[in-house]
C-alpha cells in the first residue's frame, strides 16, 4: 500500500507492506538512521519521534497508521545552517550522552516534554523522561540538559 | 521483529469498523494506540489475518459532563484523560491510574477504550473503573448495549465484547466529594504493576479495585464489604487477598502479591482518609 508521510517537512510516498513499522519506514526507505531501533518492544524509547507534534515510540506504531501525518526526528531538530535545536545545545553543554545510543530519542522525547510543560522541575524531568532507557547510567547530566532547555525555553 | 502479514484496514466510521468486524469475524482485531497488540504481533502470540485501525474516529475522542456521569469516548488517549479537568476533579483515580500507564510516549498513543478492551488483569486503568463503578457502552451491528464494568472482563486478555461489536464510550460516575488512592508496586518506572489497587470511599461508596491480582481485573468485595461496615483501613486491608486467584511470575510469588495487595490496600485507605 501506499503511505505518504511528511518527514521534516519533506513530504515522503513509498510503496509499503502494512506490517511495516514507522520505525523501518523511517530507517529504511527515508533513509534518516539518527532514530535507533533499541528494544523493539516499546521500552527503551531510543526510536522515539514526534508525530504530529507528541513523543511516541516508532516501532510500535504501523507506518501505514501515519499515513497522511508528520513526524519529526533528530534530523530535523537542528536549522539548515547546522545550529543546534537549544535542548541539542543543552545536552552538548552539559555532557549529557556517553555512547549517545540513547540520545536521538530522548532529545525528541525532551522536546515534546517541554513543549508540554513550561515549567519543569528535577522530579517533572525525571518522570517525564521514564519512558527513555540509559544504560550508561548517565541519567544526572541528561536531567541538568533538559532543565537548562527548558529555562531557556521560557 | 515485525509482524505476520495482514491486510490494512483504515476505517472512517464507526459503522464502517463494525461492517469489517461483521465481515470478518475472528480474523480481524481493532487497533487503536496499539502498544498492546502491536507487540503481541511481534511476537507473533497474535497473527490477525486484518488490522482495522480506528485511530481516525475522531467523533470518539471527548470527555463530557452528562449530568451524574462522565462520558469518555473509547478513543480518548490516555495523555488527554490524566490531565482533564473533569476527570480529575469528578474521578481522581481514573486520572491518576492513567497517569501511571506506561511513560509519556505510550501515554500520547494509548486509549481508554484499548486499555479496557485488551482485558488485561495487568493494566491499571480497569481497576479504577471497577473501584468507581463504570460502565461500558458496546456497539455493534445491532445497536448500542449498555455493559456493568462487572461483567466486563470475562477472562485472561476476554471480555464481554462480541466478535462484531466494538467498544465505544466509558461512563464514569462523579463522585466529586469522595476520596481516593491509587497505590502500584513495581519494579522500575514504567514497568507494569506487580500489584496496584484503586480506591474509592465516600459516605455510603466503598469501591476496591485490583491489579494483577487474578485472571481478570478484580474487584475486592471483601474489603468494600467490610468498609460499609465500618472498618478501619488495617482491618479492611487485611482483607484484600480474600477471593483473588494472584498468578505467580518470575516478578512475584502468588503469596508475596497477597501480601502486596494488603500492604496496598491498607496505605490506600489510608491516604483516602479511613
Amino acid at each position: 500500500m501506499e503511505v505518504s508521510i511528511e518527514i521534516n517537512g519533506v513530504e515522503q510516498s513509498h510503496d509499503v507492506e502494512p506490517r511495516m513499522l514507522l520505525v523501518q519506514y523511517i530507517r529504511e526507505l527515508a533513509g534518516l538512521t539518527g532514530t535507533n531501533i533499541g528494544c523493539d518492544t516499546s521500552s527503551c524509547g531510543a526510536c522515539t519521534v514526534l508525530l504530529d507534534g507528541e513523543s511516541v515510540k516508532s516501532c510500535t506504531v504501523l507506518a501505514a497508521q501515519v499515513d497522511g501525518m508528520e513526524v519529526e526526528t533528530i534530523e530535523g531538530l537542528a536549522d539548515a545552517d547546522g545550529v543546534l535545536h537549544p535542548v541539542q545545545q543543552a545536552f552538548h553543554e552539559c555532557h549529557a550522552l556517553q555512547c549517545g545510543y540513547c540520545t536521538p530519542g530522548r532529545v525528541m522525547a525532551s522536546v515534546s516534554l517541554i513543549k508540554e510543560n513550561s515549567s519543569l522541575a528535577e522530579d517533572d524531568v525525571r518522570e517525564g523522561l521514564e519512558g527513555n532507557l540509559c544504560r550508561c547510567t548517565g541519567y544526572h547530566n541528561i536531567v541538568k540538559a533538559v532543565l537548562q532547555a527548558s529555562e531557556a525555553a521560557t | 521483529m515485525i509482524p505476520a502479514k495482514f491486510d490494512f484496514i483504515q476505517a472512517d466510521s464507526v459503522d464502517a469498523a463494525i461492517e469489517a468486524l461483521t465481515e470478518h469475524g475472528d480474523e480481524a482485531k481493532l487497533i487503536a494506540g496499539g502498544h498492546s497488540l502491536l507487540p503481541l504481533m511481534k511476537f507473533r502470540l497474535a497473527t490477525p489475518a486484518y488490522i482495522v485501525d480506528i485511530n481516525r474516529l475522531t467523533d470518539l475522542k471527548y470527555v463530557r459532563d452528562s449530568g451524574d456521569h462522565l462520558s469518555i469516548g473509547a478513543l480518548t488517549r490516555h495523555c488527554e484523560i490524566e490531565k482533564n479537568e473533569m476527570v480529575t476533579s469528578n474521578a481522581g483515580v481514573l486520572a491518576q491510574a492513567t497517569h501511571n500507564v506506561g511513560d509519556p510516549q505510550v501515554r500520547h498513543r494509548g486509549t481508554i477504550g484499548g486499555a479496557i478492551a485488551h482485558g488485561d488483569p495487568a493494566s491499571d486503568i480497569p481497576s479504577a473503573l471497577l473501584a468507581l463503578q463504570a460502565t461500558v457502552v458496546a456497539r455493534g451491528p445491532e445497536g448500542e448495549r449498555v455493559i456493568s464494568i462487572d461483567d466486563f472482563f470475562t477472562g485472561f486478555l476476554e471480555t464481554d465484547l462480541r466478535e462484531d461489536e466494538m467498544l465505544t464510550e466509558v461512563r464514569v460516575p462523579k463522585l466529586p466529594d469522595a476520596k481516593w488512592s491509587f497505590q502500584k508496586f513495581n519494579r522500575r518506572a514504567q514497568d507494569w504493576a506487580i500489584v496496584g489497587a484503586s480506591i474509592v470511599c465516600s459516605e455510603n461508596h466503598a469501591g476496591v479495585g485490583l491489579v494483577n491480582m487474578s485472571s481478570v481485573p478484580f474487584r475486592s468485595e471483601a474489603v468494600e464489604s467490610a468498609l460499609l461496615d465500618g472498618a478501619n483501613a488495617e482491618e479492611a486491608g487485611d482483607l484484600a487477598a480474600e477471593g483473588t486467584e494472584a498468578p505467580t511470575d518470575l516478578n512475584a510469588s502468588k503469596g508475596y502479591r497477597e501480601h502486596l495487595a494488603r500492604v496496598l490496600v491498607r496505605r490506600g485507605l489510608q491516604e483516602a482518609g479511613r
